[in-house]
């Protein structure tokens, strides 16, 4: 992974102590609180229903063993609310009702969509000892909220997926750097978020954000960038569009300086729904475009001063040290495939999890293996103190010290030696790590919703946990195949309901949790399909309802399917409104309001 | 090249003579007649509404050479970006703390990526 350079160390450390000058100004009555949210923000810091809440970045999603361990402590040391807090916040969530729901917790990181790591309980007088202990490791929130470009999200198997074109993790770098603490760019009308993908099939999930990228080559094996510019989820889902179908590699920073500065000049700042590079691609269209390209010749005509000489490429790329894996040799590591099939046939479950968990690597004697954080009892995507410090022991035994954060709330260990993979499946589970349902069912993305976020309408983890409840059987999920089901408790969409197969999305009406359901979104992966926003199943449920609802819809997907058929391919097939009157059949409490 | 810091009191009436235009933040300065102007007063009706840099960086790469002034809600915490972004003076809102905002502009030795000050980003400053 990645290597931070001296530059790259000291300037994380001017950060924090840039925060903490703010923090104690703020503390002290200097900084007024208006003045200092759009500060803390581009920093990490919200402050949420109850308490803040810190997003570190993990820039596209890597990080070390060191780094993990810290987030463990932090976990351990600083997320922990006063007992008066907690108990005011458990019985405020009580008296909510409507749904059996689970404890808050507390000492805990929870993985994002954008491979972000969160704590929601950290005292923000704590939060510069916060930010000086995460600097330590090189680590930092810069730009994981505020009307800025966020941290830059990747796929999961960067620089090991074996339908890769291009790494993308140096390109991923560099515009890192570009983009961390631009200062042209830091009040922008909203927030700004990009991905790269350098694969095949798209994990970064491109289309859905404000600017994606797909490094690959062309026919002359040059290397250069398909942008899409103008995705997005909430209140108005949109798919990227392509602007440039191959934008030379060198070009990528001053090409993106012209996306930017011209959305910065015309993006809407009137309305917060608005304000999103969608709407004004979607309002402007050509004539956008056509300004990007004017103001791009205007950067290259002035001197074109961010394009990426290749000695900088080379020089990035080799901060992205392989590890010292030991090569597998051809025997061992057919030895390894026999002693494994083997295993396996012994094994239901450590076949399923071979089947399910693990995937190969571009390196023949290794693979990838997705730790699996959806499990009965723990929110999708959330590891106490605990957990944390043994993903990193994994990581350092199995992985070469490195692990992925993946945008679906899961760790993936990117180097794991093939003969080594029965071990870690027996560590794996004794640390609660190998449930078998990557990519299944119970796989499911939800975004922390009104049990701690301020803007949430609804809960999302309740239902996340009845559905995991009713779905424990391996036999059914399997039966089932890989179906993505999305949860967000609000139309911002942080668990990106719009591309679920199945998206469920919390409102609120009259002071009531409802949940209203979609269906037929895609992320853009070649299971799903193009990417697109799920059809919206009628008015809203109850909180009740939900879990019937899930189970009236794929009851239809298994009386309906032929042969082994997908779920998102037999919904296509045989139309959304068999699934619609299926879901509309569970209705029971809210059957007279619809 | 470091930002001039005014604090209201000392702004009023100190450079009459000076032939200056203010902009409203949705002028597009790519076009602007620039003859004779010395002085190009930029607003920021609130700080978080950041068109006024890209104004800055663009009147600076059109080769406007006179005095680039940020007014408005100008806030100490924003100097930095705003000289990094072609401003040379700024008329801070009354509230603010002039000798905190020159330490804050000194913060960082460098940074990563090239400005109105420092065209070239740091990877080719360095190669």
């Amino acid at each position: 992974m990645y290597q931070y350079t001296a530059f790259d160390s000291e300037f994380v450390k001017a950060r924090a102590a840039q925060y903490r000058d703010q923090l104690t100004r703020n503390l002290a009555g200097k900084l007024a609180d208006d003045d200092f949210r759009p500060l803390r923000l581009q920093n990490g810091w919200y402050v949420q229903r109850y308490a803040p809440m810190l997003r570190v970045a993990v820039p596209y999603g890597e990080l070390n063993s060191a780094q993990l361990r810290v987030l463990a402590q932090i976990a351990r040391d600083y997320d922990t609310p006063s007992a008066e807090l907690i108990a005011r916040a458990q019985s405020t969530q009580d008296k909510i009702g409507g749904i059996d729901a689970p404890k808050l917790t507390t000492n805990y990181g929870h993985f994002t969509t954008r491979q972000n790591v969160q704590f929601n309980w950290i005292p923000l007088d704590k939060s510069a000892d916060v930010m000086e202990l995460l600097a330590s490791v090189n680590l930092h929130g810069i730009q994981t909220s505020g009307n800025c470009i966020r941290n830059i999200t990747s796929d999961e198997r960067a620089g090991i997926a074996v339908d890769e074109d291009v790494d993308p993790r140096p390109y991923a770098e560099v515009l890192r750097q570009w983009s961390t603490l631009h200062p042209e760019f830091a009040y922008l009308p909203r927030k700004f978020k990009i991905a790269i993908t350098g694969a095949t099939e798209d994990r970064a999930a491109i289309a859905w954000h404000d600017v994606g990228l797909r490094v690959l080559r062309n026919d002359e094996g040059e290397v250069g960038f398909q942008v899409l510019v103008g995705g997005g989820m909430g209140r108005t889902p949109i798919t990227g569009t392509v602007i440039r179908e191959f934008l030379p590699w060198n070009q990528i920073i001053n090409y993106l300086e012209a996306v930017v500065r011209v959305y910065n000049g015309w993006g809407r700042r009137d309305n917060i729904y608005k304000a999103r590079i969608k709407i004004l691609v979607k309002a402007e269209g050509q004539r956008y475009f056509d300004e990007v390209e004017a103001e791009y010749e205007r950067i290259l005509e002035s001197g074109a001063h961010h394009t990426i000489p290749q000695v900088e490429l080379d020089r990035v790329s080799a901060c992205f040290v392989m590890p010292p894996v030991d090569v597998v040799p051809d025997d061992a590591q057919e030895k390894a495939e026999q002693a494994l099939l083997a295993q396996a046939k012994a094994d239901k479950e450590f076949t399923r999890w071979l089947q399910q968990n693990v995937t190969s690597h571009q390196n023949p004697g290794l693979r990838v293996v997705t730790l699996s954080f959806k499990r009965l009892g723990q929110a999708p995507g959330d590891a106490t103190a605990d957990q944390l410090a043994t993903a990193a022991d994994l990581a350092d035994k199995f992985s070469s010290g490195e692990v992925r954060v993946n945008h679906d709330q899961n760790l993936v260990l990117p180097w794991v030696r093939i003969d080594q993979l029965a071990d870690l499946y027996q560590a794996a589970r004794a640390a609660g790590f190998a449930r078998a349902n990557v990519h299944l069912l119970t796989d499911m993305i939800a975004c922390p919703g009104g049990d701690y976020c301020a803007l949430a309408n609804a809960r999302s983890l309740p239902i996340a946990a009845a559905i995991t409840e009713r779905y424990q059987d391996l036999d059914e999920l399997f039966d089932l195949g890989e179906i993505d089901l999305h949860i967000s408790g609000c139309i911002n969409s942080c668990g990106h309901h719009h591309s679920g197969h199945i998206g469920i999305l919390g409102v609120d009406k009259d002071g009531q949790e409802w949940y209203q359901v979609t269906l037929g979104g895609s992320d853009g992966s070649f299971l799903s399909g193009p990417a697109k926003a799920g059809k919206v199943v009628g008015p809203s449920f109850a909180a009740a309802e939900v879990v019937d609802v899930v189970e009236a819809v794929l009851d239809v997907y298994r009386d309906k399917r032929e042969g082994h058929e997908t779920f998102a391919r037999t919904l296509n097939r045989v139309g959304f409104d068999v699934f619609k009157a299926a879901a509309n059949s569970a209705r029971n409490t809210t059957a007279r309001a619809a | 090249m470091s930002l001039q810091i005014i604090t209201q009191h000392n702004a009023d009436g100190a450079d009459k003579e000076i032939s200056a235009r203010a902009l409203a933040n949705d002028v597009d300065v790519q076009t602007l007649d620039l003859e004779g102007l010395e002085r190009i007063d930029l607003n920021f009706p609130k700080f978080t509404d950041g068109r006024a840099f890209s104004q800055a960086f663009v009147l600076r790469r059109r080769g406007f050479g006179g005095d680039i002034r940020a007014h408005g809600d100008v806030l100490i915490d924003q100097l930095l970006q705003m000289q990094r972004s072609g401003f040379s003076s700024a008329v801070l809102r009354d509230d603010q703390d002039a000798a905190h905002g020159e330490k804050l502009l000194t913060h960082y030795k460098a940074f990563y990526q090239g400005d109105a000050v420092t065209a070239d980003p740091k990877f080719a400053r360095v190669a």
